[in-house]
This record gives C-alpha cells, structure tokens and sequence, in this order.
C-alpha cells in the first residue's frame, strides 16, 4: 500500500502535467465542440448555445467535409505509398557500397526536410508555373503540352502530393538508413553464398528485416499525411474548386477565419477518430501479418 | 497596420507639440495578422483606445460590442464634418443605425486598360456600360487571339464579382440581412456577365496565384482590362518600363445601364469602448482625419483620401491616374453589413467559381448559394430575435 502510494507521488509530477497540458484541454476542445461557440459567444457568453451532436450531424452531411475528407484520403492513399516508396528508394542508394560520397547524399536528400516550407513552396510554384516553370518546360522538351498544375482542380492534388513527398522522404530514408545498417552483412554474404542475385537479397533479406521499422514509418507517415495542412495553405489556399481542400485546412477556415469554434472542435475530434482508427487498422494487419 | 502604421508614426510629432500632454504609443500590426490579433485582444479585454481598422470588419467588431458609437462626438466636431466625406465610405461606418468609425482612407476598385490596344481594336475611349464593355472585350479577344485575353478576373477574387453584384439594384441580403438574396434578377445578371466572360474567353480561367505579376503582364498586352485598386497606380509606375508609362490609364467601373458603382472599400479609425482615453484618442482622430495630414498621408502612402476637401489638393486634382477614382468614390457603395460578410463573399467566390467551371448553372449557383448562405445566417436571425424579445 505504501510502496504504492510512493509510486504514485513519483508518477504525480507527470500526471499532472499530461493532465493540465493534454487530458484538461481535449476535453474541454470536446465540450466547445457540443456548442455553437462563435464571435457572438466571444461576445457575450449568454450567446452560447448547447447543441448536443448538432455540430457532428451538420458535418456528417455537409459537402464541404466530405469533399475534404474525399482529398485527404486521395492525398493519403497517393502520398505514403510514394513517400515511403522514395525513402526506401534514397535509403538503399545511400547505403549502397557502391554510392561515393554517401554522406554528401544523405543531407542533399535530408535538406527539404529542414527547408522552410514557406520558402521552398515560393520556388515549386515557379517550378510549376504554367507558362514559365521548368517542369512545362521538361513536358514540353518530351513533346508533352503543359499542364496547369496549381490551376486545374485534376492536376492541382497530385502537384501538392509531388510536394509534399519531395518535401518529406528525406526524414523517413534517415530512419530507413539506420535500420539498413543494422542488418548484419553475413546475412548477404550467406544468401550470396547460395546464389542469390540482387533482387532476391533485397526482397528475401532487407525486405523481411526491414518490416518492424517499415510498420513504425508506415504508422507515423499516415498519420501526419492526415494532417495534410501547411502544403495547401501556402500553395493553393484550397483551391482550385476546393480540389486541395483537406480536412484540417476546412478546421482551420471553420475555426481561425470564420470563428465557429463549436463546429472546427467539432472536425478535429472526427479527424482524431479516423486516424485512430486507421492506425489501428493497421497495427492489427501488421500483427495478422507478422502471425501468419 | 501595415505600411499606415509606419507612417503614421512620421505624423506624431506634430500632434505631440499640439498637445505635449498626451502621450501616444503606436503598435503595428502586419495585416495578416491583424484580424486575430484584434479578436485575441478583446477576448484578453487588451484592446487599443484607436484603432485603424478594415471597413469591412467594422459590422463584426461591433456585433462584438467592442466599439465606441462616435455620432455624439462627430456632431460637437469641428473637424470632422460628415458631409464633406463620400457618402458611400461614410454608410460603411454606420452599422444598425450607429456610427462606429470616421473613414481614414478609401479603396475602390475600378479599370485598368491598355489605351493602345482598346485604340488598335477601335475604341476611342473606355466603357460606361456593360454592353460598350461587351462590344470591346469581344473585339480585343477577336484581336489578340487564343493565347491571350481581354481582362483578368482572377477566380480566387471575390471583389470583381461583387463589384458587378453592387451596380444592380437588387441588394446581396434580404430582411435586414436575415437571409441571401443571391436568386434576384439583379444578381443573376452579375453572374451570368462574369459566367459570360470566361465562356467567351474574354477572361483566363486562373487563379491570381498563377499571375505572379498582374501588372507586368497587362504591360505583355495578356489581358488589356484589370479591375484593381489605387495601390496599382504606383505598381505601374514602379514596374513598367517608361516606354510602356504612356500605354496604361484609369477609367471609372462601367454599369449594366450607365457609369456604374463599385465597392467602398479602405480603413476606418474606430475608437474601443473599453478605452479610458477616449477624449484622448478622439482628439488624435481629428487631427489624423484634418485635410492637412490626410494630404501628407496621401503623398507618403498614396492611399486616397475620404474627404472631398482634401481631392482638391493638385497633387489629387491635376493626377490622370487617380481622376478616375475622384469619379469612382462617388459612386461607391458598401458591401452588405453583417459579421458574416467575408464567408458570405467567400462561399459567393466558391459558387461562382464552379459555375465557371460548368459544374453549376447560374440558377443552380444562385440556388445552392442562397441556402449556404441562409445556413450561414441563422445566428445572426436567433440573435436579432432574442433581441427584439428583450
């Protein structure tokens, strides 16, 4: 009993802080989310209405939200696939025996990360400039007419995941590079010993060692592309026609612009519930996966 | 704000010797940021006894009840005389019957043109009506080819839009601002114009992100017609070169039937209610809205003037730029006056755009627009109720 209520007071300093700075305002971002808080309830709190699940029906079946959720998913479903797909691409070159100057790579490929965003979306929308980026000016050299990227609502998603991915492989190939170096090279040499080429190493002996650290890197990138947020605001301001629109970019509007903080509460918690769920979707495959 | 709040803290000094017993503190504030920042300020009851402030914003901040009214003090003013001001700049102020700000200075948005090109396609002089308008756009388009247009109406823009929505007689509210009036024929008309320009080409369907230089390239000839405000003036005269100076003018917005309105746009100075200097601060908006200063203030920033005395400046008066913007301000006329008013321009921008695009009709827009907006307005409605229960 004793030993237990130590525990406790040594356990306290933590729980409180995890407490007041985490437990205390996501229930009370749950509660803002039962009203209609707005600018007349900045106002003057009697202006505050209690609405129950109002807020989470009106988004179920408004337009906007789904078509957010809509390009989310697109964004997810495109972008960590091609996202992971770089990483492992620029990890295995890196950690080639064969690359020189491997060092010199690792931060060519790690400097997006660390860019500011803001600055290094000024230079892709030249580079997508219609008229005079140098990425028409590439589809022109192979006979391709240009493509308005940032304009056209078909083209302006996959111009944001290209960013986004470009922006983002170098944080996961440092995590990929770590792992590979860890698998311990007699394996390769044992595998090359019974004749296996290439291929069959990387799909027979990294692929398999790789799959903890695959999984983490999975888990991690799908829910940070969830939060799809920064790219669309500084390239496109959700445009065009709401083809950038994601579902935080919708909260931020809901929120920061038009201060219907009942109904932007109200997205972040449905926003929190898909991620977990789909990381929970994914723990599980993993694990049916690893049993298998 | 901005580029004001640098200025303004150049002009201080005379106040200061005016009245050596006042001391002022100027905070600026990035435009960006402004907004929130104000909002975060009154909910942290920190607000500024004055304050410069967009005139759109003045309905939201006074729904806040964060506003001091000033009709009392503008009445027992010597200085700042409501006549002498373009009424459509004034009304912005004026919200529910009180007055909540004196116009510090105006924007409205009007035509840029190409002179040489509107005299290459036959036309003397630029457009007083919709259909002179229609006639020159078509026979620019007819002229310069696919590659090139007639005007920009870039579409993440909602005040070309709105522009053409204030000439019609209809207004964009019903019922005091209860409800959209966007299914009015005055509106379809304005729709269905702008529809019209990107259908014939008139107009690139882009956004004004993919026109990194709007001025730049009405000095190419890729669109002879611009709908901007006074801060282009200086633009074009900073970024074209000289032998291109003579090409570009001003000309006052045509109108479906005659000269037609346009927006009233610009800051007010508006006074907090929780000020404990308010005899202060009012003394410091006289002195700013003085013909005087705001003539200085013109020659530093060149934003415009609110007040008829101070066009007759030369440096205002002789000025063909801005000629067109002494016509203009007297026919401006405010957007509607409710909290809502920027998501109700920005859910009429969205609309417009898919209309563009051919996903909607203009009755469907229209439609679909009106029940946003009606959705959008149902605090406003509750809240008018419970104050008329009261």
């Amino acid at each position: 009993m004793r030993a237990g209520l130590a525990g406790w007071a040594f356990a306290a300093p933590a729980l409180i802080i995890i407490g007041v700075f985490f437990f205390a305002p996501v229930l009370g971002a749950f509660a803002v989310s039962l009203t209609d808080f707005d600018l007349y309830a900045l106002a003057d709190l009697r202006n505050l209405r209690f609405v129950g699940l109002d807020n989470y029906l009106e988004l179920l079946e408004s337009r906007d939200f789904w078509r957010a959720l809509g390009n989310t998913c697109y964004f997810v479903a495109a972008g960590v696939p091609l996202s992971i797909g770089a990483s492992l691409a620029a990890a295995l070159l890196v950690n080639s025996r064969l690359t020189r100057l491997p060092a010199f790579f690792r931060t060519v490929f790690f400097a997006p990360v660390v860019a500011t965003l803001v600055a290094v979306a000024l230079v892709w929308r030249y580079l997508l400039h219609t008229r005079y980026g140098l990425i028409n000016w590439g589809l022109g050299g192979l006979g391709l007419s240009p493509i308005d990227w940032l304009g056209n609502p078909h083209w302006a998603m996959p111009a944001i995941i290209l960013f986004a991915v470009w922006k983002n492989f170098g944080y996961n190939m440092i995590i990929f590079v770590a792992a590979l170096q860890s698998i311990p090279g007699d394996l390769y040499e044992a595998a090359h010993l019974d004749g296996a080429n290439g291929w069959q190493e990387f799909s027979r002996v990294t692929l398999p060692l790789l799959r903890p650290t695959t999984m983490l890197v999975g888990v991690l990138t799908v829910a940070g592309y969830f939060q799809l947020f920064a790219e669309p605001y500084v390239m496109t301001e959700g445009g065009p026609l709401q083809s950038t629109m994601s579902v935080l970019y919708l909260m931020y509007e809901q929120g920061f612009k038009w201060w219907n903080l009942g109904s932007a509460s109200a997205i972040a918690f449905l926003l929190f519930l898909i991620v977990l769920a789909v990381t929970a979707l994914e723990l599980r495959l993993s694990r049916r996966r690893e049993a298998a | 704000m901005g580029r004001e709040g640098e200025v303004v803290a150049t002009l201080l000094p005379q106040f200061q010797r005016l009245h050596p017993d006042i001391e002022v503190r100027v905070q600026q504030l990035p435009w960006s940021a402004a907004h929130q920042k104000l909002l975060t300020a009154f909910a942290g009851e920190a607000t500024p006894d004055l304050c410069q402030l967009g005139n759109s914003w003045i309905p939201e901040f006074a729904a806040l009840e964060a506003l001091e009214p000033l009709e009392a003090a503008v009445a027992g003013s010597r200085v700042v005389a409501s006549a002498d001001y373009f009424p459509g700049i004034w009304q912005t102020n004026v919200v529910a019957g009180r007055l909540y700000g004196v116009p510090w200075y105006v924007d409205t948005r009007l035509l840029f043109y190409r002179r040489d090109l509107l005299a290459q396609a036959g036309f003397a002089s630029p457009p007083r009506t919709w259909s002179e308008w229609r006639q020159m756009l078509a026979a620019i388009k007819a002229r310069v080819g696919p590659e090139r247009y007639s005007v920009l109406l870039p579409l993440n823009e909602f005040e070309p839009l709105l522009v053409l929505a204030l000439q019609q007689p209809d207004h964009l509210l019903r019922d005091d601002g209860r409800f959209g009036n966007f299914e009015s024929p005055g509106f379809h008309r304005a729709l269905e114009f702008y529809r019209e320009a990107f259908s014939n080409g008139w107009a690139p369907p882009v956004e004004n992100t993919q026109i990194p230089n709007a001025w730049e390239e009405l000095g190419r000839g890729y669109y002879s017609f611009y709908i901007s405000g006074p801060w282009s003036i200086g633009e074009f005269k900073r970024r074209l070169p000289p032998e291109e100076q003579g090409s570009w003018m001003t000309a006052p917005m045509p109108g479906p039937e005659g000269p037609g309105a346009s927006l009233a746009g610009g800051s007010s100075l508006v006074m907090f209610r929780r000020s404990r200097h308010k005899a202060e601060a009012w003394l410091l908006l006289e002195f700013l809205s003085s013909p005087a200063i705001q003539r200085r203030f013109y020659d530093v920033t060149g934003d415009l003037p609110p007040r008829r005395s101070t066009w007759e400046a030369p440096e205002l008066a002789d000025d063909p730029y801005t000629r067109a913007f002494r016509e203009q301000l007297e026919r401006v006329k405010p957007a509607p006056r409710v909290p809502q008013l920027e998501r109700i321009v920005t859910e009429m921008r969205l609309m417009a755009a898919r209309v563009v695009h051919g996903d909607l009709s203009v009755e469907q827009g229209t439609l679909e627009l009106d029940r946003t907006v009606d959705a959008v307005l149902a605090k406003r409605r509750w809240m008018l109720a419970r104050g008329a229960g009261r």
